[in-house]
């Protein structure tokens, strides 16, 4: 008998079994539909959390001041020394010092009351230089942003972010008109572009004025020329660890720090908040590969149970077989064209399930679904070898029978 | 012995040779053969008979290869079977015999046309011709008309007789029936003795098993077995008139 009638015994055995077939398919097709499910959930919240952290800006590093001792010998917290100036960031914008830095934007940031006509609002006013919308990957809607002039002149001018200029002036466009800051009443030259919100601030309520108009005429206070970050973009993402390096030596030997211990700076990168919550994601993927892994476990062992009892019943049939002059490789053969029919089957089907069910979930809870094609094939694998090994197994066991044992049998 | 008085030295079909068959459950063993020796000729129509549990199932399946003796040797035209391999042993089943089962053992998923085709598919025969010959076996058995019939829809009758036309599809030398009529009303059973004797006078050899003596009567010979012996065989007694005697080694 060769392949072609195998197959074709095998193909009418899965028809004339109807439930068994059915049964089997069903078990590997959940199993698989399940894994590609949370898989692709996990690893979509992986990648809507990492792409939001990446929207903060790319190859990004963050300067912060370290911290303060009073003369009490009261230690501040983390920031709260005001050693970080905007010397610090003239300096790291020289192409001499720092070849692998692109972009420095110093910032200082105050919560503040901003008024326009007869509308108030509250929210986090940004004192930055120009570089601030490259190194954030912002880009404005409507208007300009600030530019270099606006530093120099103090210009008494503001960008807002696309919630803030809705809060304060609804539906109207608000390039042109004034709000007012602490009794500064400044010209609003451009609205941002939103970016949505990040688990790490909202990004679209802002308002962007120049750092010399903030430090002195909005915010006052005695250090003026002290800035609370500065953010750094790197060259490329290559040069994020150079442009590190460099950061770090030029401000080391500005502050005059001797021992990396005693740095009254802190250099954070953008990577290592991604790694942070790269690592939270990555443990909960596991989480859900695991759940997934157990359904997909329970699937096969019901393959395997309806495998075992089929085999089981059909003993006589191969008895039968055999007595007509079929080879135990024969029978194997037909069990084994049977198992591998209902698996890809079954494997198919769930794949189709999942890609379905994956796109509508996805739209039903508004969070992305990143299918992983290892999971998929893995699953696979897996319900397709259960299949076969306990439906080819019995088989071939009983194919080795006298054949008269395999008839008599119950 | 002289060679002056055999017109023809055959080699006969079947030779048993004081086969023994042991069965072993656990610690119990059951000898269900014991020196069984047994001859017999192409073309001849034999029924073994004897009491339940004499032994006359595993004679039967011995002599189909559906299990191997224990003890001694069985000759299928001349070839020591109990030296073949799994491989020779289901290509012997599946060219020189067929099989009639009490229980007709037909393939409940299969039309009558399929189950009949069942040996032809594994001699390898094309398709074609694999419905044109399961056709002429049906046909000849009378059953042409139900050829897409599932063995779910034909009477008790009808089914053994499926099973008969799939036992001669393959032109298998010796045809073995294992209580045909076992389960069968008694117009069945004349049918199906009908047909066996139509198959012998066509040239056929045929073997039945039995313990009811009236069906046995249907044969020319009769061998009884009894406690797992023959103990009892009318060709002795007929001295076998129809044919040449066997040469007993």
């Amino acid at each position: 008998m060769n392949w072609l009638e195998t197959i074709r015994t095998g193909l009418d055995a899965v028809r004339s079994h109807r439930m068994r077939s059915g049964l089997t398919v069903l078990g590997i097709l959940i199993g698989i539909a399940a894994v590609m499910l949370t898989v692709g959930l996990g690893l979509g919240a992986q990648a809507q959390i990492s792409q939001q952290i990446n929207s903060l800006g790319s190859n990004l590093l963050i300067i912060t001041p370290g911290s303060v001792t009073s003369s009490s010998g009261v230690r501040g917290g983390s920031g709260s020394a005001s050693t970080l100036t905007e010397t610090d960031a003239t300096a790291l914008a020289s192409k001499v010092v720092a070849p692998d830095i692109a972009a420095v934007a110093p910032t200082v940031q105050r919560s503040e009351s901003l008024t326009a006509g007869t509308s108030n609002w509250t929210t986090t006013v940004v004192g930055t230089t120009p570089d601030w919308a490259t190194v954030r990957a912002r880009t404005v809607d409507s208007g300009r942003f600030l530019t270099g002039q606006d530093i120099t002149d103090h210009a008494a001018v503001a960008v807002l972010a696309a919630t803030t200029a809705q809060q304060l002036f609804g539906a109207r466009d608000a390039v042109g008109e004034t709000v007012t800051v602490n009794g500064v009443p400044l010209t609003v030259t451009g609205v941002l572009k939103a970016a949505g919100s990040t688990s790490v601030a909202n990004e679209d309520d802002q308002a962007v004025v120049p750092l010399s108009t903030a430090s002195q005429r909005l915010f006052g206070g005695a250090t003026r020329t002290s800035v609370q970050s500065i953010y750094l973009q790197a060259q490329s993402s290559d040069r994020l660890s150079a442009a590190y390096q460099e950061a770090d030596s030029e401000l080391s030997a500005l502050h005059h720090v001797r021992a990396p211990a005693s740095a009254d700076f802190t250099i954070t990168s953008q990577q290592s908040i991604l790694n942070t919550a790269t690592s939270i994601t990555q443990t909960l993927t596991v989480l859900l590969g695991g759940i997934a892994g157990i359904s997909l476990l329970v699937g096969g062992v019901g393959v395997m149970n309806i495998m075992l009892v089929s085999v089981t019943e059909r003993i006589r049939e191969i008895g039968l077989r055999k007595a007509l002059g079929a080879t135990p490789r024969m029978i194997r053969r037909q069990f084994m064209v049977e198992a591998s029919v209902l698996g890809l089957a079954g494997g198919v089907l769930g794949v189709l399930l999942g890609a379905v069910a994956g796109a509508g979930l996805s739209k039903l809870i508004s969070q992305p679904i990143v299918f992983s094609a290892t999971a998929t094939l893995g699953a696979l694998a897996v319900a397709v070898a259960i299949g076969l090994v306990f439906g080819v197994y019995p088989a071939s066991r009983a194919a080795r029978l006298a054949p008269i044992e395999a008839l008599r049998s119950e | 012995m002289t060679t002056d008085v055999l017109p023809v030295l055959e080699v006969p079909l079947l030779e048993l040779c004081d086969v023994g068959k042991t069965y072993r459950s656990g610690s119990l063993e059951v000898e269900a053969l014991r020196g069984a020796s047994l001859s017999i000729q192409a073309g001849e129509f034999v029924a073994i008979t004897g009491p339940s549990g004499s032994g006359k199932s595993t004679l039967m399946h011995v002599l189909g290869c559906l299990d191997s003796p224990t003890s001694g040797t069985y000759r299928l035209a001349g070839q020591d079977v109990s030296a073949m391999s799994e491989e020779e042993l289901a290509d012997v089943r599946n060219r020189r015999i067929g099989f009639v089962f009490q229980q007709f053992n037909l393939l409940a998923s299969l039309t009558a046309g399929r189950n009949v085709e069942l040996p032809l598919c594994y001699a390898g025969v094309g398709r074609a011709e694999r419905s044109v010959q399961a056709l002429e076996a049906l046909t000849r058995v009378g059953l042409d008309h139900r050829v897409q019939h599932r063995p779910g829809e034909l009477s008790g009758g009808q089914q053994q007789r499926v099973a008969i036309a799939r036992a001669l599809v393959g032109d298998p030398a010796l045809i073995l029936a294992d209580e045909p009529t076992g389960n069968l009303d008694s117009a069945s059973t004349s049918d199906v003795l009908g047909l066996l004797a139509e198959l012998h006078a066509a040239g056929r050899t045929i073997v039945l098993i039995t313990h009811e003596s009236d069906v046995a009567a249907a044969a020319q010979r009769t061998v009884r077995i009894f406690d797992g012996a023959i103990c009892d065989d009318s060709d002795r007694v007929r001295g076998g008139a129809h044919r040449a005697p066997a040469v007993r080694g």
